[in-house]
């Protein structure tokens, strides 16, 4: 039998050395955790994690430079798959970042701006990025939170976040000025806004979660 | 809502922590690995390296340390001390740095700083921030910028040059009073509100630490987003659990 194998999408943007750690870290033995930036890689993968950081324009650019658009969007119809970060962010229809980007459609909805002037419940002033540790609350049960207490803290670095124009994709909301989905999923697709890989033991049995599930 | 975080901040040289860290049951009071996990498991929001060697060899010491502590510990970790091209940066990225910081090649090279922010984003990208008091007693109060450990003077000053860095792409600041580091009197607040009153990224706030109550003071005096500290944690004085247990109490929202 083959072992089952994880891939890392590798398009240049990001921690992946990171992530890849972690998911090995909570990996059952004979799982491979797979780097990769080769579509191929993809279709044989038994699961996918799409992670990455920057800008959005840039994240596009690179994923069709390497030829990763057709393959990722087969993956996300076919096994689970998990989005991290920006990685979440481009599964939507397009972006406001850098003027206007068109993103990879998997779902319906917006990338927004947090906005400058951001306050808090007491008018205190909100940073942009959203940098640290901040609750997520559960908006439904989802096997990616098995044993995660509802509102448990996970760490962030973004200043912008999407708005899916389904309302049932949400799957956490996070407080920050308004109250932002920081989690989305459907189907054998779940995308997290935060960082699993640097959220301590809440985000590794996350990760562990997802190499569990079985959609 | 978003916690405040507390930052325990390690000085390496080539490879070992220095300023003799001492915890009860440390195997070996040098390694970072060893007490990078040891302030994980205290509840450490994040972690800084602070590299200080003096070699090239300590450098690439410095990327092992990374790649070591990185496959152990899953909470963010920033690197500092002597980055000066983006492909330093690039490596400690690589290694499993999630931000660097820079000080001295800011000030020097301003655009390094745009150009690491537009190659690896601005969230990656923390700018050290050295500042002294030069106004005199009784005048409104100025800060500059000074390098070399507080030796040298920029003639920058210190809010402007927090702002233009801001503009040139750095994701968060770390503000380190030099009249206070070192002496355990507490942060500069002054110095840390106005740079946090003047900025839209978060302002870690360092230098001069010597009790629990400095870092309630950071956070609701200095308005700082951050706090990061040294010795208070090395010597066995306080863990991080017990410091943001203080700050709970003073009604700081924490990680716990």
């Amino acid at each position: 039998m083959n072992q089952p194998m994880v891939a890392v999408v590798d398009y240049g943007m990001g921690n992946l050395r990171s992530v890849a750690k972690a998911i090995e870290h909570v990996a059952p033995a004979g799982m491979t955790v797979r780097v990769t930036e080769h579509p191929d890689d993809l279709a044989n993968a038994d699961r996918i994690v799409f992670p990455g950081q920057g800008a959005a324009r840039d994240c596009m650019l690179e994923l069709g430079r390497r030829e990763l658009r057709d393959a990722l969007l087969e993956a996300a119809r076919s096994k689970p798959f998990l989005g991290i970060c920006m990685g979440m962010q481009v599964l939507m229809s397009h972006s406001e970042e850098n003027g206007g980007t068109d993103c990879l459609g998997m779902f319906p909805g917006e990338v927004r701006f947090f906005g400058h002037g951001l306050k808090g419940p007491e008018g205190e002033k909100l940073k942009i990025p959203h940098m640290g540790w901040n609750g997520v609350r559960q908006a439904r049960p989802h096997p990616i939170w098995e044993g995660i207490p509802d509102g448990e803290r996970f760490y962030f670095v973004h200043s912008y976040h999407v708005a899916p124009a389904e309302p049932d994709l949400a799957l956490g909301i996070t407080d920050y000025g308004p109250p932002f989905v920081s989690a989305i999923a459907r189907d054998n697709v779940a995308a997290v806004q935060f960082h699993p890989e640097k959220s301590a033991e809440a985000g590794l049995r996350l990760l562990g979660n997802f190499l569990r599930w079985n959609p | 809502m978003l916690a405040k975080r507390i930052i325990p901040c390690l000085d390496v040289a080539e490879g070992r922590v220095v300023k003799g860290v001492q915890f009860l049951g440390l195997r070996d009071a040098g390694d970072p690995v060893e007490i990078a996990r040891r302030y994980d498991a205290e509840g450490a929001d994040e972690i800084t390296f602070l590299d200080i060697s003096a070699s090239h060899e300590g450098r690439e010491t410095m990327l092992h340390v990374v790649e070591q502590v990185a496959e152990q510990v899953f909470i963010p970790l920033t690197v500092g001390g002597g980055i000066r091209t983006v492909e330093d940066v690039r490596r400690l990225l690589n290694a499993g740095a999630d931000k660097v910081s820079i000080n001295t090649a800011a000030v020097t090279h301003p655009d390094f700083v745009r150009e690491a922010s537009d190659k690896v984003g601005s969230q990656c990208i923390v700018v050290a921030i050295d500042a002294k008091r030069v106004s005199a007693e009784g005048e409104p109060p100025r800060w500059a910028i000074f390098t070399h450990g507080g030796r040298k003077p920029t003639g920058l000053d210190a809010i402007e040059w927090a702002r233009t860095m801001v503009d040139y792409g750095a994701g968060e600041l770390l503000v380190t009073s030099m009249d206070r580091d070192g002496t355990r009197a507490g942060f500069d607040l002054e110095l840390m509100a106005r740079i946090s009153d003047a900025v839209e990224v978060p302002v870690i706030a360092s230098g001069g630490v010597g009790n629990l109550d400095h870092l309630t003071d950071g956070v609701l005096k200095g308005k700082a987003d951050a706090v990061l500290a040294a010795s208070i944690f090395h010597f066995g004085e306080y863990t991080v659990h017990q410091a943001k247990e203080h700050m709970a109490k003073a009604g700081i929202e924490v990680r716990l």
